[in-house]
């Protein structure tokens, strides 16, 4: 389907179509809409960990000037328990609706109670402080350690663990076990001269977009409702929100804002529900916004980890078997990555023997929502530390070794299949011939090398091109626009119909005017959502085609499509795409083309990443002084971006390894839910992040694109993780590598 | 509590406004003028996607009062470039794809123009802990430091 | 005859890691396996992803099956 071929518009970084609103402040985002009579909604949230609800007393509140409706999960209609997928995964739809207001209990700082409409926010967080509440509070679990000891107090007292041989009879914090296998794990040790084995701890991190979660809405006395919300899938909202408030899809529209970040997790819900219940009971629009703190404390961070793994490897360097255990927080509810840690894992290696076991674990702190190539983080970190400690025992370059062990075409995954072709040898090479692995390190310099992999995902994305009688045209696409997908829908487009992407203006539809889309994330937009736009542009081609041919009097087929240009190959008559356009409405109609597809056959991305760092003995301050990201793009569509990517994974990566963790009192309490204090990389923390493109096709696009927006955080935590190891000389094993993790390692107290 | 009455000069255009004396400059920019260029990150100062400058002085406006505003002049990201012509930071950060998600452009197109007004040749360095306020998640920063860097050099070039 | 791997869950209800199956499409599919699997939930399994042939589909109703293809259950991957 696509050989090295020459691209006509494909492989420019062109200046994104909206990129004047962005730079002018023009782009409108999920708080940025109002409407008149609008209110405005503020939420009551648990001061406490874990706790029952003994006494809740909205009356004063209520009867509050100012005060126009109050919410509680009583105005959830009573729902039939189906799982629903709100982009990560199955969540039952009775947990989403005690996330998104609590019932009887409250299971983290933060947890959203009662919420409160008034005529301005002021009024409704006085209106807060008028609620009357009183909470019996217990002892809350704050660790996979505690939370799966024996004794432990229960989140949940119907939550049996399943995935056990014999169906368990005592409640438990364990939702799930999974494991993993391939070959004979016992085997594969024996045949090891050399074993590595290592305990690693990962903490609570945010994705931490910087645009806190919005939305206005508008319920109306016919039913017809509206919600304008900064998301990454509005049909998933749409969903989500119909299942919990028992509407038909058909009378929710769901506006998707402009997003200013989201990175898995603007997957689901939290406000939009509860607004729109506000606007039900006081009939008005409703506007909720998160406070950056409400943001860290009740959305959904990434799961803290416990991994183990051991590895063993023969003297020559074969990798004879690979195990581990991996134990993720989900939080208050169930559905921690653990089983896409439990995939990516081992899988960038070609072993024939492996085993891992995965364990999903309740706790008191918010639920965990997906967080860029959700769960493969803290799975990857583990594996790449040993793999480099494993490349030190045996004496062996760091990338060296992987390449004789690196999965390939025909590699049997641990999940189920066979590689097809993949790119991790041309990235390990890449990596390995580039300048930063030829630079010498200098005094308290280490590196670290790690690779990662993320599978990406197809999924339905319907698109219609709907062309002008000037020859212009609109894109209409459904998947919201997180990281300028749209300037590429108007490159494939362009290529697939010869003209200038100029001429097609890309738009993302809402969900009563575009075809049903799955959500922006799992990497899968610009393939999937590419391929339904190429389809859509093909279709408009074909119909040109056949529009050319009735003036001509020939047939289809005796037509050639050449840049843009009909041409008849029974003669000599040529017409452009803007004069069938200007002539349609006398052959047809304007014309308008069609992609609906349920997208498959997305390639995996590779990466691998280099990391130097300098560490200060006497602080433990780490700074990352190199920093080059591998990954493979299969054809990247438009390089600044896939860079960007690249970039953008990077650095989120060197955050979570370097300094953003959550942290909690003894009581279960967050003490750093604000930027200051939880601590996102700033411009003077970094230098440049070298971006290198590698392209091995993925054949299964007819432009040759793999997803690119998720591998790039997996590897960036054992790269700098070992860096740092290499530097000090001591084994790391917790993250983040902050100074005084740093500082009491080097001294010895680690 | 009675609102006050506000007058002052936003972009060079006399402005009057009516606002409660805790609502803060970004409130009043965002729900009372309905000029949402300017975006709120997190309330505190701490993100940079408000900033505005005051009587020329760079600004968290989530950190001013909106009463703070009588007889001063704001700049906000709607007086960058004109309404036919983009600035030439703003047509660098396109260039150099120096934005994903957008919503700390138009913070940062403020505070780069802060710092080219101070600094028209700015290091790496200085470039970097000059816009250390300005928090980004997408891009690693990378570009849009080379967006700064290139727009101070062309400005430089044309002046 | 088709080969069939279940996922790690699906085998505390099979037992088997493995099994091969008659089938010309991915119905006449899950109806062998649920006759031979009775434990084996039918609605959940028409829910689950799977891979045929190594590539993956999450939509494999409508899917042919080879007299050698090669079927791999697993659940939904998720993105973000």
């Amino acid at each position: 389907m696509s050989e090295a071929r020459e691209f006509k518009y494909i492989g420019q970084s062109t200046i994104r179509p909206d990129g004047f609103d962005k730079v002018t402040g023009r782009a409108n985002y999920g708080a940025d809409l109002s409407l008149p009579g609008m209110i405005w909604g503020k939420i009551l949230r648990s001061p406490h960990a874990h706790a029952i609800i003994k006494r809740l007393d909205t009356s004063r509140a209520e009867a509050f000037p100012g005060v126009l409706a109050v919410a509680t999960h009583s105005d959830f209609p009573s729902v039939t328990d189906q799982a629903i997928e709100s982009g990560e995964g199955s969540l039952t739809l009775l947990d989403l609706a005690r996330n998104v207001l609590a019932k009887d209990k409250v299971l983290y700082h933060g947890h959203a109670i009662v919420a409160i409409a008034a005529k301005t926010s002021a009024i409704a967080e006085q209106a807060l402080a008028l609620i009357d509440i009183e909470y019996e509070v217990l002892k809350p679990v704050m660790d996979v350690r505690e939370a799966m000891a024996a004794g432990a107090p229960i989140l949940h007292p119907d939550m049996f663990t399943q995935g056990l041989a014999e169906k368990p009879t005592t409640a438990s914090n364990v939702a799930t076990r999974l494991e993993y296998k391939m070959g004979d794990i016992e085997a594969g040790f024996k045949d090891a001269d050399v074993v590595v084995e290592r305990e690693f701890y990962t903490p609570t991190a945010h994705q931490g977009y910087i645009e806190p979660h919005a939305c206005t809405v508008r319920f109306e006395k016919d039913g017809q409702s509206m919600i304008w919300c900064s998301t990454q899938g509005h049909f998933d909202v749409r969903a989500s929100t119909a299942k919990l408030l028992a509407m038909d899809l058909g009378k929710l529209k769901v506006i998707a804002s402009e997003i200013g970040g989201g990175f898995g997790g603007k997957t689901t819900v939290y406000l939009e529900p509860v607004a729109l219940i506000l606007s039900r009971k006081s009939g008005r629009p409703v506007k909720m916004i998160m406070d950056r703190d409400e943001v860290f404390k009740a959305t959904g961070p990434g799961s803290a980890t416990r991994s183990w793994v051991k590895i063993g490897a023969r003297k020559d360097g074969t990798i004879t078997a690979m195990q581990g255990r991996l134990a993720y927080e989900a939080g208050a509810f169930k559905g921690s990555p653990v089983m896409m840690g439990c995939m990516t894992a081992f899988t960038p290696y070609a072993v024939s023997n492996m085993y891992i076991e995965g364990f999903d674990v309740v706790v008191n702190k918010a639920k965990v929502a997906a967080y860029r190539a959700p769960g493969a983080p803290q799975a990857e970190f583990a594996v790449e530390m040993l793999v480099n400690e494993l490349a030190v025992k045996l004496d062996r370059d760091p990338i060296d070794l992987r390449l004789q062990n690196a999965a390939q075409e025909g590699t049997q995954t641990i999940y189920g299949p066979k590689f097809k072709r993949v790119g991790l040898v041309e990235c390990l090479e890449a990596a390995r011939d580039s300048k930063h692995y030829q630079q010498a390190l200098a005094a308290n310099q280490g590196r670290g090398v790690a690779a990662g992999f993320w599978f990406n995902v197809g999924g339905q994305s319907s698109v219609h091109i709907n062309m002008n009688p000037d020859g212009t045209g609109t894109i209409v696409e459904g998947s919201p626009d997180i990281g300028g997908s749209r300037a590429s829908m108007q490159m494939m487009a362009a290529e697939a119909m010869g003209i200038e992407p100029g001429r097609l203006k890309p738009i993302i539809g809402d969900t009563e005017n575009v075809a049903f889309s799955a959500g922006t994330g799992g990497s899968r937009t610009t393939f999937a959502t590419g391929m339904a736009v190429i389809e859509a542009a093909e279709d408009v081609v074909a119909q040109m085609k056949q529009r050319a041919a009735s003036m001509w009097n020939v047939t289809a087929e005796q037509v050639e499509w050449v840049d843009g240009v009909a041409l008849n190959t029974a003669g000599e008559d040529r017409l452009s795409l803007a004069e069938i356009c200007a002539g349609a409405d006398r052959t047809g109609g304007q014309i308008s083309g069609r992609g609906n597809i349920n997208a498959r056959g997305a390639g995996p991305s590779f990466a691998v990443h280099l990391c130097d760092v300098e560490v200060d003995k006497d602080t433990g301050k780490v700074d990352v002084v190199r920093y080059t990201a591998v990954q493979d793009a299969g054809k990247a569509i438009h390089p600044k971006y896939v860079e960007g990517q690249y970039q953008g994974g990077a650095v989120q990566g060197i955050g979570w390894a370097l300094n953003e963790e959550y942290i909690y009192s003894a009581d279960g309490l967050l003490e750093n839910a604000g930027f200051l204090d939880y601590r996102i990389p700033v411009a003077s923390d970094l230098p440049m992040i070298d971006a290198i493109i590698v392209e091995v096709p993925n054949n299964f696009h007819p432009y040759g694109v793999r997803g690119v927006g998720e591998s790039g955080i997996i590897p960036p935590l054992a790269a700098v993780g070992y860096a740092v190891e290499n530097a000090i000389g001591v084994p790391v094993t917790d993250l983040p590598l902050s100074p005084p993790r740093v500082f009491n390692l080097i001294q010895g107290k680690g | 509590m009675a609102k006050l009455h506000i007058t002052t000069s936003i972009n060079g255009e006399a402005t009057e406004f009516l606002c409660e004396p805790h609502e803060t400059l970004l409130d009043v920019l965002r729900n009372d003028l309905q000029m949402t260029g300017t975006k709120e990150g997190c309330g505190s100062g701490d993100c940079g996607a408000c900033s505005v400058t005051v009587d020329g002085r760079l600004t968290c406006a989530c950190l001013v009062l909106g009463v703070e505003a009588a007889g001063r002049e704001i700049g906000t990201i709607e007086g960058i470039g004109s309404s036919d012509k983009l600035s030439v930071i703003q047509e660098k950060f396109l260039e150099h794809a120096a934005l994903q998600c957008g919503i700390c452009t138009p913070g940062l197109v403020v505070s780069t123009q802060a710092l080219l007004e101070q600094n028209p040749n700015p290091t790496e360095a200085e470039a970097r802990y000059f816009l250390a306020g300005n928090l980004c998640r997408c891009t690693g920063y990378d570009k849009i430091i080379r967006a700064v860097l290139d727009a101070a050099a062309t400005m430089r070039g044309a002046a | 005859m088709a080969r069939v791997t279940f996922s790690s869950t699906q085998q505390q209800f099979t037992v088997d890691a493995e099994c091969e199956v008659d089938a010309g499409n991915y119905r006449e599919l899950i109806a062998a396996i649920t006759s031979r699997y009775p434990a084996l939930d039918r609605a959940e399994l028409l829910q689950m992803a799977v891979a045929i042939d190594g590539e993956i589909i999450h939509e494999p109703l409508l899917e042919l099956v080879d007299s050698d293809s090669e079927i791999h259950f697993f659940h939904f991957i998720a993105g973000g």
